[in-house]
C-alpha cells in the first residue's frame, strides 16, 4: 500500500485510489458507532461459536456448550401446550358431547381445538372448511351415510370407514357391472330407475323395465323408496345430494364399477378430547343433527 | 487494533498537555472572556474526529428558567402519572393510564381501549406528529430545545455534572487534571448520580405496564417478571448512554426530527439568530470608550460556552442549532454589564431581520398560510379522533362469511351460507343480543350448536369475544343472481340494531 494517497480535489477527502473511467472513490471514514458495533459483533461471534450450535463437522455438528437445540425446543413446547390443554382436556374428555355442546365456554374451546385439528387431520380430504369434494363427502350439508348426530360423527372419526381397525364402518356395493351380474342394458334402464327416483328421468320405459332389477339387486341396501340405510351407509337416491355426481353418465359408473370411499381410523393417533372437539366442530358446521 | 491504539495516544496526550495560563481575560470590563471555540462549527469538523467534549457554562435567564419549568412539570409527569388511580370497579386494574399486555387493553383514565382499536394509538401519534409541524413553523424548533426527552435528560444530566464538578472552566480543569483520589471521588459520584436517574427512567418506563406499587415491590425483591428487568435495563442503557455520553450527537447525527423540520419552517419562523447588523464588527471593548463605529458584539464568547450544542451562534442558522435560547440568556446577561440593551441574540425570523433592516419594527407573524394549513389539518384529525371516540360502540361485530364452501347445496335443494359472527362486549355488563340476517327472501336461521338452532338469542359476557356460526338457509330456486346483498347484525334487548355488517349470499345459481 503506497504511503501518498491521492485527494480529491473538491471535497479534500482521500480517495481509494481506484478510478473508472475518471470516477474516483473517496474514501470516507466509517461512522465510529458502526465500527465500534462491527468489531463487538466479531467479539460476539466468537462467543456464540462457544456456547450455541455453529460449525458444521464431517457428520456432526458443534453443539456449543449451552446445549441449545430447537428439536427440543419444540418438545418442550409441545410439551408445555398439552400442560395447558389439560384443564379444557379433561373437561373435553369427561363431559359428553351434548354437555359439552351446552356449555358456552367450553364449546367454545372445542370448537377452537377442532378447527385446528381438522385442519391438521381432515381438511387434506374434506377441504378446509369440511366443503368436501367428488368421493369425500361435505359436512357442512344435512346428509349423512353413517349419522350426523354427535355421537354418529365420533364413532365415524373414531373407527373410520372401510379403515384397518375391527369395529370399521363397512359396506360393500357389488359392481354390477364389472363382476357381470348385470348386462349393460339393465345397468341404462337401473339408471333411469335411479334418476327416476329423484324425478329426473327421461325414459319412463326404462323406468318399469328396472323396476325388478332394482328390487332383486338395490333395495336391500338403499331400500324399496331408495332412501337409503345409515346402518349399512347406503346413501339416499331420493335427494339432490350425490358425492360422486347425479348425471346418468356418472350413474352408470357407479353401478358398473361400484364405490368404496376410505376413510382412516383415528382411534390411535388423535387422543379423546381431540377427537371430541372434532366432533364438536363438525357438528357444528352446519349439519350436525 | 489501531483505534485502541489512537485511544490510548489521546489520553497520554491529553495527560502530557499542561494547564493553559489561568490569567483573567476580559473581553470588556468586569466581562470574562472564554477561550473557547465551537466545537461543532462546519469549517472545524472533520469526520476522522472522535467527539470532542462539550462543557456547557451555566446561565441565568428566561429562557433557563422557562428550562427549568418545563423539565420540572416534564418529569414530574413522568414519574406521577402512573401512580394515579382510576376506579374501573371490581376485577379490573385501579391504574389510570396502563397498558396492560396481558389481557390485553389500553386504559387511560376513563378510556378503555381493545387492540382492535390500537388504530386511536396511530391517530395519536399523527395529531402529537401535527402538533409538532404548528409549534415548528411558529417557533422553530421549540420541541427540540424544550421538551424533548433527549433534552429534558441532557439537561438533568449536565445539572448533576455541575453539581459535583463545578462550572464550565473547573470541569475542562477536572478532565484534565492527572487521576487523583479527588477526581475519582467526584466522577464516581457523578456516574452513581447518572446511573440511578437512568435505572429510575427506565423503571418509571416499566410503570406504565405494570400496576405501579405492586411492581415497585416486585421490582426490588426480585419478583418482577424478567422481562421487566430486561427493559428497565435497556433504557438504563439508552438513557446513560444518551443523556451522559450522546448528548448533542444524538440530535446531529441519530435523529431524524430536525431534518424533517427544515420543510417545515418558512421565512417567518422564529429561531434563535445573532443580529448581525447589530453586533459587527464585534470585538473586545474597553470601559468608557465609544461604541460608534463598531458593533455591540464585545466577543466575549460567552454564547459559545454556553451553547449545549457546541456551536457559535453567530456563524447564523446551523443544523445543530436546537433552539434553546441559552445563549440569549448569556448574551443578555453580558449586555446586562455592559449597559447595552439586551436581545443581541434574541428569537427572531429572516423576515423579522429584514424588517429591522427596513427600519420597521419586528413583529411575529403568526398567521401564515403554513401556519392556518397546519391548525386546520391539526383540529380536523382531532375533531374526527374525538367523533370516533364518543361514537365508539362498546358491542363490536365482525361477520365473516364462509368461503371454504363457498354455498352448501341442502338434500331439499335449499342454499344454505354460513357466517361467522365475532361479537365484543366492550361494557361491564352481559350483552343479550339476537341475531339477524336480512336480505335474502323466505331465509330460515340457525344457529350452529344451539338447542334448539332456532333459538338466536345470544349472551356475551363483558369483556368477552364471542364466536358464533349463523346459517342462512334459502329455499330452492330464490334468486337467478349468483349472489345477493345480506345484512347481517345483532339487535339488543330493547329491539335495537347494535351493530350490523353488510355482506353476500352465494346463491349457487351458476
Amino acid at each position: 500500500m503506497s504511503t501518498k494517497r491521492d485527494k480529491d480535489d473538491v471535497t479534500g477527502v482521500e480517495t481509494t485510489g481506484h478510478e473508472w473511467d475518471g470516477i474516483t472513490e473517496l474514501d470516507n471514514p466509517l461512522p465510529r458507532w458502526w465500527l465500534y458495533i462491527f468489531y463487538g459483533c466479531i467479539v460476539w461471534s466468537i462467543g456464540y461459536w462457544v456456547v450455541m450450535p455453529a460449525w458444521p463437522l464431517l457428520t456432526d455438528y458443534t453443539r456449543g456448550i449451552w446445549g441449545h437445540s430447537q428439536r427440543q425446543q419444540v418438545v418442550a413446547d409441545l410439551d408445555a401446550l398439552k400442560v395447558s390443554r389439560a384443564g379444557i382436556g379433561e373437561k373435553l374428555t369427561s363431559m359428553t358431547l351434548e354437555q359439552i355442546e351446552a356449555d358456552p365456554t367450553v364449546q367454545q374451546a372445542a370448537l377452537a381445538w377442532g378447527k385446528s385439528a381438522f385442519g391438521d387431520n381432515c381438511a387434506t380430504c374434506h377441504g378446509g372448511g369440511g366443503g368436501g369434494a367428488k368421493g369425500y363427502p361435505n359436512l357442512n350439508d344435512d346428509v349423512w351415510l353413517w349419522g350426523g348426530t354427535l355421537d354418529d360423527i365420533r364413532h365415524t372419526i373414531t373407527v373410520g370407514v372401510r379403515s384397518t381397525s375391527e369395529d370399521t364402518r363397512q359396506s360393500q356395493m357389488p359392481a354390477f357391472g364389472r363382476d357381470g351380474i348385470l348386462e349393460p342394458a339393465q345397468i341404462n334402464d337401473l339408471s333411469e330407475y335411479v334418476l327416476n327416483l329423484s324425478g329426473r328421468a327421461t325414459d319412463q320405459a326404462a323406468v318399469a323395465r328396472a323396476t325388478q332389477t332394482f328390487a332383486d339387486n338395490c333395495v336391500v341396501c338403499h331400500g324399496a323408496d331408495g332412501k337409503g340405510n345409515r346402518a349399512v351407509g347406503a346413501p339416499n337416491l331420493t335427494d339432490s345430494d350425490w358425492l360422486y355426481g347425479g348425471d346418468k353418465a356418472t350413474i352408470i359408473e357407479t353401478i358398473t364399477k361400484s364405490r368404496g370411499g376410505v376413510m382412516p381410523t383415528w382411534a390411535g393417533r388423535l387422543d379423546a378430547p381431540t377427537i371430541n372437539a372434532l366432533a364438536v366442530y363438525v357438528h357444528s358446521l352446519g349439519g350436525g343433527e | 487494533m489501531c483505534i485502541l491504539w489512537e485511544a490510548a495516544s489521546n489520553i497520554m496526550d491529553r495527560l502530557a498537555k499542561s494547564e493553559p495560563p489561568t490569567a483573567v481575560i476580559e473581553a470588556a470590563a468586569g466581562v470574562a472572556r472564554s477561550d473557547v471555540e465551537a466545537v461543532n462549527s462546519a469549517t472545524r469538523r472533520t469526520l476522522y474526529k472522535a467527539r470532542e467534549p462539550i462543557y456547557p457554562k451555566s446561565v441565568h435567564g428566561t429562557f433557563r428558567r422557562i428550562k427549568w419549568i418545563v423539565m420540572g412539570v416534564l418529569l414530574a409527569i413522568y414519574y406521577i402519572v402512573p401512580f394515579i388511580r382510576w376506579d374501573r370497579g371490581p376485577g379490573n386494574p385501579d391504574q389510570a393510564v396502563l397498558v396492560d399486555l396481558d389481557r390485553p387493553r389500553l386504559y387511560f383514565f376513563f378510556i378503555e381501549l381493545w387492540p382492535q382499536e390500537i388504530y386511536f394509538l396511530a391517530g395519536l401519534l399523527i395529531l402529537a406528529a401535527l402538533g409538532l409541524f404548528l409549534f415548528t413553523a411558529l417557533f422553530g424548533r421549540v420541541w427540540c430545545g424544550y421538551a424533548c426527552p433527549q433534552t429534558v435528560w441532557t439537561d438533568l444530566y449536565i445539572a448533576v455534572e455541575r453539581l459535583i464538578e463545578g462550572d464550565r472552566s473547573q470541569r475542562i480543569r477536572l478532565s484534565k487534571e492527572p487521576w487523583t483520589l479527588r477526581k475519582v471521588g467526584k466522577r464516581v459520584a457523578k456516574h452513581a448520580i447518572w446511573l440511578l436517574i437512568a435505572v429510575a427512567t427506565g423503571g418509571a418506563w416499566v410503570l406504565y405496564f405494570y400496576d405501579a406499587p405492586t411492581f415497585i415491590g416486585e421490582f426490588f425483591t426480585g419478583q418482577a417478571p424478567m422481562m421487566a428487568y430486561v427493559f428497565v435495563g435497556i433504557l438504563t442503557f439508552t438513557t446513560y448512554s444518551l443523556a451522559g455520553f450522546m448528548r448533542e450527537q444524538v440530535c446531529t447525527y441519530m435523529c431524524p426530527w430536525p431534518r424533517i423540520q427544515g420543510a417545515m419552517v418558512d421565512a417567518e419562523s422564529i429561531s434563535v439568530t445573532y443580529l448581525k447588523a447589530r453586533g459587527e464588527p464585534r470585538g473586545r471593548h474597553k470601559k468608557g470608550t465609544s461604541w460608534d463605529g463598531r458593533g455591540d458584539c464585545i466577543d466575549c464568547n460567552q454564547c459559545v460556552a454556553a451553547c449545549p450544542m457546541g456551536i457559535d451562534i453567530r456563524d447564523g442558522d446551523q443544523l445543530e442549532c436546537i433552539n434553546c435560547g441559552l445563549c440569549i440568556d448569556a448574551c443578555d446577561e453580558v449586555m446586562d454589564k455592559i449597559e447595552r440593551p439586551r436581545g443581541l441574540i434574541a428569537y427572531e425570523s429572516h423576515k423579522g431581520i429584514e424588517r429591522r433592516r427596513e427600519g420597521k419594527p419586528s413583529r411575529l407573524q403568526l398567521v401564515r398560510s403554513r401556519t392556518v394549513f397546519y391548525a386546520v389539518i391539526l383540529a380536523a384529525v382531532g375533531a374526527v379522533m374525538l367523533t370516533a371516540l364518543i361514537d365508539r360502540s362498546p358491542l363490536d361485530l365482525n361477520v365473516i362469511r364462509d368461503r371454504n364452501p363457498l354455498y352448501v347445496r341442502l338434500s331439499n335443494g335449499q342454499v344454505r351460507n354460513a357466517y361467522t359472527l365475532k361479537i365484543m362486549n366492550r361494557t361491564t355488563e352481559p350483552a343479550k343480543l339476537v341475531l339477524w340476517a336480512d336480505g335474502v327472501k323466505g331465509a330460515e336461521l340457525r344457529v350452529a350448536g344451539h338447542t334448539p338452532p332456532e333459538d338466536l338469542s345470544i349472551t356475551v359476557q363483558p369483556d368477552e369475544i364471542r364466536s358464533v356460526r349463523l346459517l342462512v338457509t334459502a329455499p330452492a330456486g330464490t334468486s337467478t343472481e349468483t349472489s345477493l346483498p345480506i345484512s347481517v347484525g345483532v339487535t339488543d334487548e330493547n329491539g335495537k340494531v347494535a351493530a350490523s355488517n353488510d355482506t353476500i349470499f352465494v346463491t349457487g345459481s351458476p
